[in-house]
């Protein structure tokens, strides 16, 4: 350990250095700080490496005393991970060595003892043999189980008791007994002079095999954050002084330019400056079509640049990237409890020192109670008790599932605040949803222009006059106007006249947009034109009348569309048996159309901000539990009020930081995806606390001899170590079956 | 004879197993480390050292975790209460940063809840 202490290594980056005086002048600065075994600086990659525990403040001031400048180099995550998994494997091969050990002594001693039934000491011949079998086992619970006991030890100074402890006491009262039967055979009865070496060394053998398939199967736990860490590219090709440079990731800074050519992925979070591409962002949103960017638009690092070339800005770096949020957000969420865990943690806080207390009275009981030979059945049921009662099966119930669960939800780019959203969402019985951008697409567009001329000349007009308006309503006839490629004219006299309309003047005509108000205020005779308008308000279109020169040339309407796949998300949540109820600030006409054509069961309209709470927290007290799906910041108080707040499609930092689940596509798919997730979690985390708490509620009374009176038989404590080491395996494969999830969605 | 003496045992170990985990004393195996020192948490052996670390309340704090214990269990260390995990790197230093919280005890475990260890904030 000494060793590993000292061959610990901070490596710094530096810049200034030039020259073979400025390395020793670096060198000699940092050997003068405190804790620094070695300092080596290397002028070809400028790097500092330095040896020892030391503060790297330290040797950062040192070396800016000797007039040059360092900054820590950080290993990135996925480094540390790759570290980690090694010495991962370092540990299972350790297991395995050491149980193939400890089972090469036991089983041969076993099959020994099966065949030819000796096992017993009677004579100076047979207790020189067993002497040198104990020595032999002696070395296996040294070298193979050693750990059990120093860790036994350990707990044991701090009131406290392991699962080392149940096995060191096990393996330990089976080698002690069988050692004073080895050295004093005459002061036990003969029926209880029989040995149990091959217990203790068997019992280490099978735990440690145990542990060693389990350091495996949990590996595979974390598979998700492996993989999203496998989408952060360990490089950039950077702009410097007009050329392209390769460089680390951890050299790239916010503000610099970088290029990524298709097929690369996005290294960095930044802004498109040049080019244009598809990009495959649905590694992190689970939004399986391709995103067109250009000029001005968004990139998340981690995502897939396919077809073109494409010249952006570094806005957000390193840890601030989106991905690295995520990562960091996936990773504490999965060390995270569930209320559901509660009962197994305080039973596995008091557990083992309960157990112990029952071994002790089992023994008692066989001993003063039981049939000959008494002796030998005290110890064997006192083994087999701390042996098979390890409660580290149900310790691992829920971590594990939970583990596999927020992995698997970030795969489907549900990320998941905690262990209690996760089961929260599970049993919802309303899911209320904000209208605009969650089932509609967010941005109104021109659906319908009914006119008796040129529809296009009435559009050329009306979009020129609006060309001065801020209203949504206006964006989308300007743009309806922009995409006919109609050429726009600049208005004169423009006038907003609030709660109508607008009015200008467009190369000399005098042109009127807005409602029959509007019409009305300027003495304009509606006609047949009312009846049209009200047939498209009925389909929840907003409906605006045009006028040019004092008469009423057509009707033109907006609608914000439905998203194309918010009738299949609301058919796959009815189907989840939620409730859904619309919430909306928009006119109830519209809202209702909405609501009639997706089949929601109740709409709340004309709702300002504050109104959103309120209707949460009114069903909340009528005793149902509610999930409220909204865009993540205006919708902040309904989403903190509900049981589980779903922030949809924003993926921002706000988000990430405050909804209970933050979706990453702009889908409702997203919120049925995470309500199926939790589910099958809360399903996998009971099947495992069911099968921990039967397998130590069944184990211990079996092994304390309960089934004697009918089998003639005790539980051999070999058998109670398999049991014991299968049941922590058992508990890990079944978390691992989350990993087949996937959503009903289809694509 | 022999039946006296193994139940007078049984029971003392029951009664001892009772006062050692539950009745006994237990500061006698705790440190308590303070605000100015670097609280590094030596995770070894199944157990945490210090298992008591007492802080002042309402300030967030770092605790530096260096886990020494290959055992997959110690992987991860939680604080329920606070909401924190942290997946503990082997070998190395680990910080774990801690929210300002109210004053209380706060306790700390691995996964399996079998390495505990408290967190005083007063």
């Amino acid at each position: 350990m000494a060793n590993e202490q000292q061959s610990v290594q901070t490596v710094f980056r530096l810049s200034g250095v030039n020259c073979a005086g400025c390395v020793n002048k670096i060198e000699a600065a940092v050997q003068q700080v405190k804790g620094v075994g070695d300092a080596r600086v290397n002028l070809a990659d400028k790097t500092l490496v330095v040896c020892g525990e030391v503060d790297p403040q330290a040797c950062i001031e040192a070396v800016r005393s000797a007039g040059y400048d360092a900054q820590v180099v950080q290993s990135s995550e996925r480094e540390r991970r790759e570290e980690q998994r090694a010495e991962e494997r370092r540990h299972y091969e350790q297991l395995l060595w050491r149980s193939a050990f400890a089972l090469g002594v036991g089983v041969p001693l076993m099959i020994w003892g099966l065949i030819t039934n000796k096992m017993s000491v009677n004579t100076f011949v047979d207790q020189i043999i067993w002497g040198v079998m104990g020595l032999i086992t002696l070395a296996v619970l040294i070298f193979c189980g050693g750990h059990f006991f120093s860790g036994a030890w350990k707990a044991l100074r701090h009131h406290s008791a392991t699962m080392d402890t149940l096995v060191a006491l096990g393996t330990g009262t089976a080698w002690l007994f069988s050692m004073l039967v080895v050295l004093v055979p005459h002061l036990l009865p003969e029926s209880a002079r029989h040995v149990y070496f091959e217990a203790s060394a068997m019992i280490i053998g099978l735990i440690s095999l145990g542990q060693a398939l389990e350091v495996r199967a949990r590996g595979r736990t974390s598979a998700a954050v492996e993989k999203l860490l496998e989408l952060q590219d360990v490089s950039a090709r950077v702009l410097r002084d007009g050329k392209e440079l390769d460089l680390p990731i951890e050299q790239v800074q916010a503000g610099d330019q970088l290029r990524v050519r298709p097929g690369e992925k996005i290294p960095v979070d930044g802004q498109v400056l040049e080019g244009s591409s598809l990009v495959d962002e649905s590694m992190l949103t689970g939004e399986p079509v391709p995103v067109k960017k250009g000029a001005g638009d968004s990139l998340a690092a981690g995502t897939l640049n396919k077809n073109g070339s494409l010249l952006f800005r570094a806005e957000k770096v390193g840890s601030d990237t989106r991905l690295a949020q995520i990562i960091e957000m996936v990773k504490n969420a999965q060390g995270s409890r569930v209320p559901i865990a509660r009962l197994a943690d305080k039973i596995s806080a008091i557990f083992v020192p309960i157990v112990m207390v029952i071994a002790v009275v089992a023994a008692l009981i066989w001993f003063n109670v039981g049939p000959e030979p008494r002796a030998a059945h005290m110890l064997v049921v006192l083994t087999s008790v701390l042996i098979i009662a390890c409660p580290c099966a149900l310790g691992l119930a829920t971590p594990m599932s939970v583990m596999v669960g927020v992995g698997k939800g970030a795969e489907h780019g549900v990320l998941v605040r905690n262990g209690k959203a996760l089961q929260q969402s599970c049993n919802l019985d309303v899911l209320v949803v904000d209208k605009t951008g969650t089932l509609t697409e967010g941005s109104p567009r021109l659906t319908d222009i009914d006119c008796d001329g040129d529809s296009n000349e009435l559009l050329q007009l009306l979009a020129s006059l609006e060309q001065g308006s801020e209203h949504p309503l206006a964006e989308a006839i300007v743009s309806s106007a922009h995409e006919k490629k109609l050429q726009l004219q600049p208005p004169s006299d423009f006038e907003a006249i609030t709660a109508h309309g607008v009015k200008g003047t467009i190369s000399g005509k005098e042109v009127l947009l807005g409602n029959t108000k509007l019409m009305q205020r300027e003495n304009i005779p509606m006609g047949s034109w009312a009846v049209r308008a009200d047939k498209l308000a009925e389909a929840g279109r907003t409906v605006m009348f045009g006028a040019v020169d004092g008469e009423l040339k057509g009707i033109i309407a907006v609608a914000d569309p439905i998203r194309d796949d918010a009738q299949a998300a609301i058919t796959r949540l009815r189907k989840l048996g939620l409730r859904i109820e619309m919430l909306t600030g928009d006119n109830s006409r519209s809202a209702e159309a909405v609501a009639k054509h997706l089949n929601i069961d109740k709409v709340h309209a004309e709702l300002l901000p504050e109104d959103k709470e309120r209707i949460v927290a009114e069903l909340q007290q009528g005793g149902e539990r509610i999930g409220m799906v909204g865009d993540g910041i205006n919708d902040a108080p309904a989403l903190a009020r509900a049981d589980v707040g779903f922030a949809i499609g924003a993926g921002t930092d706000v988000a990430i930081e405050s909804a209970d689940i933050t979706l990453m596509r702009s889908s409702l798919h997203g919120v049925a995806n995470a309500v199926e997730l939790s589910r099958a979690t809360l399903r996998n985390i009971k099947q495992n606390l069911f099968g921990a708490f039967i397998y130590n509620t069944l184990g211990i009374p079996i092994a304390a001899g309960i089934l004697y009176p009918v089998t003639g038989m005790l539980l051999s404590p070999i058998v109670a170590g398999a049991a014991m080491a299968l049941s922590s395996l058992t508990v890990v494969s079944n978390a691992n079956r989350l990993r087949l999830f996937k959503p009903t969605e289809v694509h | 004879m022999d039946v006296v003496l193994v139940n007078i045992v049984g029971v003392l170990l029951i009664i001892a197993i009772i006062w050692w985990f539950w009745l006994g004393p237990k500061h006698s195996a705790v440190k308590v480390v303070s605000a100015v020192d670097k609280l590094q948490i030596l995770v070894k052996d199944g157990v945490y050292e210090p298992d008591h670390i007492r802080l002042p309340a309402g300030r967030a704090a770092t605790l530096h975790f260096h886990r020494e214990d290959p055992n997959p269990c110690s992987e991860w260390v939680l604080f329920p209460d606070l909401e924190v995990s942290a997946e503990l790197a082997l070998h190395k230093d680990t910080p774990v940063n801690l929210p300002a919280a109210k004053p209380g005890e706060y306790p700390f475990t691995c996964q399996m809840q079998m390495y505990r260890g408290t967190l005083v904030l007063e």
